[in-house]
């Protein structure tokens, strides 16, 4: 188990700091900030609404991820592919599973350091109020994990590909389809033609339901399990897919 | 000591045989050039032999374990260089080789000594520091080498070594092929026919994913009392 940590480790350190080797770390971290602050204080009237709250920040997460998380893990497996060196990596002596999830832990981590670096907008709701800031929290715990089911099925699509183009269009497709799956439009769309069930089942597969729960703090062990097993879904099948297309 | 055994190998892709029944045996001294035309199967079986592919049938024991049933104590034992020497473009020649290094389980102080060989033998030292996708194509092949070597390994798996080197460079690599060749076995794809007159033991010449021919370097040599591209050009025409 220590060696198998070990070299887990060794994979997630040269995957997390390859982000900061290229502009790629910089620019994903100032881009984020940007549109995370600007969606809050301006397209979500943070001030106007005279609430100690943060609502106006947490409710863009869904819709700045299903184009951010794709841009971080597009990369993950499509470079690997396309430059040969899966074929290096692949005949160290090192299990598909280490590799698969020292990856998507360095894509998620590198995310959480771009969650925490938005601390100060919290900071600031405290200094102008008095918010709840159990339910702030989690609501970030919320965001992050949803981030990591944008990043687990992420980093399976570019499985599939050695472009990294396909890779990020095809993932934000899919992220988009995930979020989408819990709108009142795309439900009553459904509703019309297919049975109850089959409604409740897409309505439960959507990010946007379970986040709009965490979001009004409410992280009960339905949406904790949801997220953490879309994500483990998603690495099994990964998995499953660096055996199968490593050789393609 | 036997090194490698593979027998009877099977690989097809598709309605495709890529490889049909190879079978190879590596010793320890031993340098095997690993000769035939393009799309004759070389990588396709050398990716078998390292466990990138595994084999539609046949079995493959290095050292005398089973590669397929024990892959990560198998693969330990092999350093491998794939066809275009492939490596991370955006790290340094040292974190890069560290990084191989550390995979292939050394501790630190091994590991530090290692490195410093791998850098002075293998000529990188001024490079070490330098970002592998600055590297000249010559330079690149070099870091391919030191990572297949980083952890001295008793099988040595080389698809085109010499593939994009100058003729120094090659003169060089030969050099190291034949100095490093006493205690380990080595494997050699190559289409570069005087390379297998100069460095390798035996020849192992495939067609359509079939062994033509598998004899000591020095008896085809001397037997047919012509050199090997006359032989290679009948033997695959």
């Amino acid at each position: 188990m220590k060696l198998y940590i070990e070299k887990l480790m060794i994979i997630f350190n040269r995957e997390f700091t390859g982000y900061f080797r290229t502009p790629l770390a910089s620019i994903f971290l100032l881009v984020f900030l940007a549109l995370s602050a600007g969606m809050t204080f301006f397209m979500g009237q943070f001030f106007q609404r005279g609430q100690a709250d943060l609502n106006s920040f947490f409710v863009w997460h869904p819709w700045l991820f299903l184009i951010l998380m794709p841009a971080i893990g597009m990369r993950l497996w499509a470079e690997e592919r396309k430059s040969g060196t899966i074929e290096l990596l692949m005949t160290l002596p090192v299990r598909n599973s280490q590799l698969v999830l020292g990856k998507f832990l360095a894509s998620w981590f590198f995310t959480l350091l771009a969650i925490i670096m938005t601390i100060p907008i919290w900071i600031t709701v405290n200094y102008l109020g008095e918010p709840d800031n159990g339910v702030i929290f989690i609501s970030y715990l919320g965001s992050w994990l949803m981030a990591g089911c944008f990043l687990s099925l992420t980093s399976c699509l570019s499985m599939l590909t050695k472009n990294q183009v396909i890779a990020f269009i095809v993932s934000t497709i899919s992220c988009f389809i995930m979020v989408m799956a819990g709108f009142g439009l795309v439900l009553a769309s459904v509703r019309s033609w297919a049975p109850l069930w089959f409604t409740e089942v897409i309505q439960s597969f959507s990010f946007l339901s379970h986040f709009k729960r965490i979001q009004y703090g409410v992280l009960d062990l339905t949406t904790f399990i949801f997220f953490i097993s879309m994500i483990m879904i998603c690495i099994s099948i990964n998995i499953f897919l660096v055996q199968l297309k490593k050789a393609d | 000591m036997n090194l490698l055994e593979a027998k009877n190998l099977y690989k097809s892709f598709g309605n495709i045989n890529a490889v049909s029944d190879i079978s190879i045996s590596l010793n320890v001294g031993e340098v095997i050039g690993f000769l035939g035309p393009n799309g004759a199967g070389k990588s396709t079986t050398m990716k078998m032999l390292t466990g990138f592919l595994e084999a539609d049938s046949g079995s493959i024991e290095i050292k005398k374990t089973d590669l397929s049933k024990d892959p990560i104590n198998a693969k330990s034992i092999i350093g491998y260089l794939p066809e275009g020497a492939p490596s991370y473009s955006d790290m340094t020649v040292k974190s890069f080789l560290y990084f191989v290094g550390k995979m292939r389980g050394l501790k630190d102080e091994l590991l530090e000594k290692r490195l410093e060989i791998m850098l002075k033998d293998i000529n990188l030292s001024e490079v070490q520091n330098q970002i592998i996708e600055t590297l000249s194509k010559g330079y690149k092949r070099r870091v391919g080498i030191a990572q297949a070597l980083i952890h001295d390994p008793d099988i040595l798996i080389l698809d085109e070594p010499t593939d994009g080197l100058d003729p120094n460079q090659k003169f060089e690599m030969r050099k190291l092929i034949k100095s490093i060749s006493k205690n380990k076995g080595i494997i050699i794809s190559t289409h570069i026919l005087e390379e297998v007159e100069a460095v390798c033991s035996r020849t192992i010449i495939i067609s359509s994913g079939k062994v033509l021919l598998n004899k000591e370097t020095k008896d085809i040599l001397k037997k047919k009392k012509e050199n090997l591209d006359s032989i290679f050009r009948k033997i695959t025409k």
